[in-house]
């Protein structure tokens, strides 16, 4: 048995183009609400993990840990962890492996991405990255082309309809309306998403998650501190798998079998099922992956994820409130922070403090994907320390 | 975009791409993009073998917004190709638009990948064309 661990304190900067905040400027306000919030000092921090991905690219900058370090004042171990858009959950599982083992008390996970000061192209350019070099990107294949090529096997093979698609876009612009930080609050239509323009067929601008600049940071504890505050929330299970980084590579294209992995390998650790989960946060990076994801962890059977989100089950007074807070589409997708933003927006709804509150909430999960299924990250988080 | 500028990486993998040259594990497994390591037995694998030029769509997508170097030739359709023996690879496909379908035969074509620019390394390789 691995020992407990808590979340005692979260923070985030707001994410969206924002032009006026630097790498720098990102990891000093995140770190900072994350400290506050924990009602923990900067020296008490004893393990950093960074998740980042890609600030080589986007900002010429390397040595992140150490840089976040430097500008939060940290003196302690500072480590980057990058696994693409799962760079945030895998930071996240270098902190609880750290306090887990009993080396390290207090932890601060800080997932940071800074996209928009370079211009469109090269931004898709630095994430197709996060693929194959050698034999997708190089031959043109972008990220919203991978998901495009799994969204058009997906809808031939079981019937998926573009809108079905498009109310995955919808509900999460909904639930992104209440939450401040989010990148996008306004209200689409599924006419609206249809009317966008293309990206990758069958992907429209309506599909795919923005490019967006933001920071988000948890506080991680051991238990023995984290019941002496007042509203822990305890970290049930954690589970990581892999696949082939290239889609080519893979035994399916409709399904992410790293996910489907991760979901088995958390229920057995935990001895929790589906019917145990009260909400959750997934990786919608493009509308696709959310359906699959409903699919893959077991929400719904395979095949059926377009009819489970046409019927309403992910909406916030459906079968599992999914993305409650906007998910990736609306909240934005800084994709070293997105993982750390997941455990951020779950957190708040198991304090019961969160906008558009689910009722209850006792246990929560979260699905972080990196690249277009290489590594599949999930976390359950819970009111008490017990899975039981 | 230092990886696109790159000279010894189109010079590497110029066999693998010009000829569609693939692995081949002793346990019978083939691999294209070519694996050293097979993914079945475990095996170091040392014998190279020439993949079929025909195959079958799986999937496909016409990229409307490319990346950095794609801008001339965008929009551009790139798919999931099946070959005859079962081995399914990523590549440009040409063709009349409306015949390019799921499960449309294609067959490998000799062509220029990607021109980096005026003074850069032009990427040759293999695309794929609707048999008609």
């Amino acid at each position: 048995m691995s020992k407990n661990v808590a979340i005692i304190g979260i923070g985030q900067t707001k994410f969206g183009e924002l032009w006026d905040y630097s790498l720098r400027d990102l990891m000093a306000e995140a770190g900072t609400n994350a400290l506050k919030d924990a009602g923990v000092e900067k020296n008490e921090i004893d393990y950093l993990s960074v998740g980042n991905m890609s600030a080589g690219r986007f900002v010429g900058q390397e040595h992140v840990g150490a840089l976040a370090a430097d500008v939060l004042g940290i003196k302690a171990p500072a480590i980057r962890c990058e696994a693409a858009c799962a760079s945030g959950s895998v930071a996240f599982r270098s902190a609880l492996h750290a306090v887990q083992s009993g080396n390290c008390e207090t932890a601060m996970v800080l997932g940071v991405e800074k996209m928009t000061d370079v211009h469109g192209a090269g931004a898709l350019t630095s994430l197709a990255a996060a693929g194959d070099q050698e034999w997708e990107a190089s031959i043109g294949l972008t990220f919203a082309g991978l998901y495009a090529l799994m969204a058009r096997r997906h809808m031939h093979e079981y019937g998926t309809t573009q809108e079905q698609l498009a109310m995955v876009s919808v509900v999460n612009h909904e639930n992104g309306k209440n939450n401040p930080y989010a990148q996008f609050r306004n209200s689409i239509s599924v006419e609206d998403v249809l009317k966008s323009s293309m990206v990758a067929d069958p992907l429209r601008l309506l599909d795919c998650s923005p490019i967006t600049d933001g920071a988000a940071a948890v506080i991680i504890t051991s238990e023995k501190n984290a019941k002496k505050t007042q509203n822990p929330v305890w970290v049930l299970g954690s589970a990581q798998s892999s696949d082939t980084l290239a889609l080519h590579d893979r035994k399916s294209f409709t399904e992410l079998l790293a996910t489907k992995q991760a979901v088995k390998d958390v229920f057995v650790k935990t001895g929790l099922t589906q019917k145990s989960i009260d909400l959750i946060e997934v990786h919608d990076c493009f509308s696709i992956n959310q359906i699959m994801a409903m699919e893959d962890l077991g929400f719904c059977k395979k095949g059926m994820g377009g009819k489970f989100v046409e019927s309403g089950g992910i909406k916030l007074n459906g079968e599992i409130p999914t993305n409650t807070l906007g998910g990736l589409k609306a909240s934005g997708h800084p994709v070293g922070a997105t993982g750390v933003r997941q455990l951020c927006d779950l957190t708040k709804q198991l304090r019961g403090t969160a906008p558009n509150q689910v009722k209850n909430a006792k246990k929560a999960l979260n699905l972080n994907i990196g690249g277009s299924g290489a590594t599949a990250v999930i976390n359950i988080l819970g009111v008490e320390p017990n899975a039981s | 975009m230092p990886h696109r500028t790159s000279v010894p990486m189109p010079w590497r993998l110029k066999k693998r791409r010009y000829d569609l040259n693939g692995t081949k594990c002793d346990c019978g497994v083939v691999y294209y993009p070519p694996r050293k390591i097979c993914e079945l037995c475990g095996n170091k694998i040392n014998n190279d073998i020439k993949l079929p030029n025909n195959g079958v769509i799986v999937s496909f997508t016409k990229i409307m917004v490319p990346p950095d170097g794609f801008e001339n030739i965008s929009p551009y359709i790139i798919g999931l190709v099946k070959l005859s023996n079962g081995v399914v690879l990523s590549s440009q496909i040409h063709g009349p638009e409306e015949k390019i379908k799921i499960n449309t035969p294609v067959k490998a074509n000799f062509r220029v990948l990607f021109k980096d620019g005026k003074n850069g390394v032009i990427h040759y390789g293999t695309k794929f064309e609707v048999i008609e």
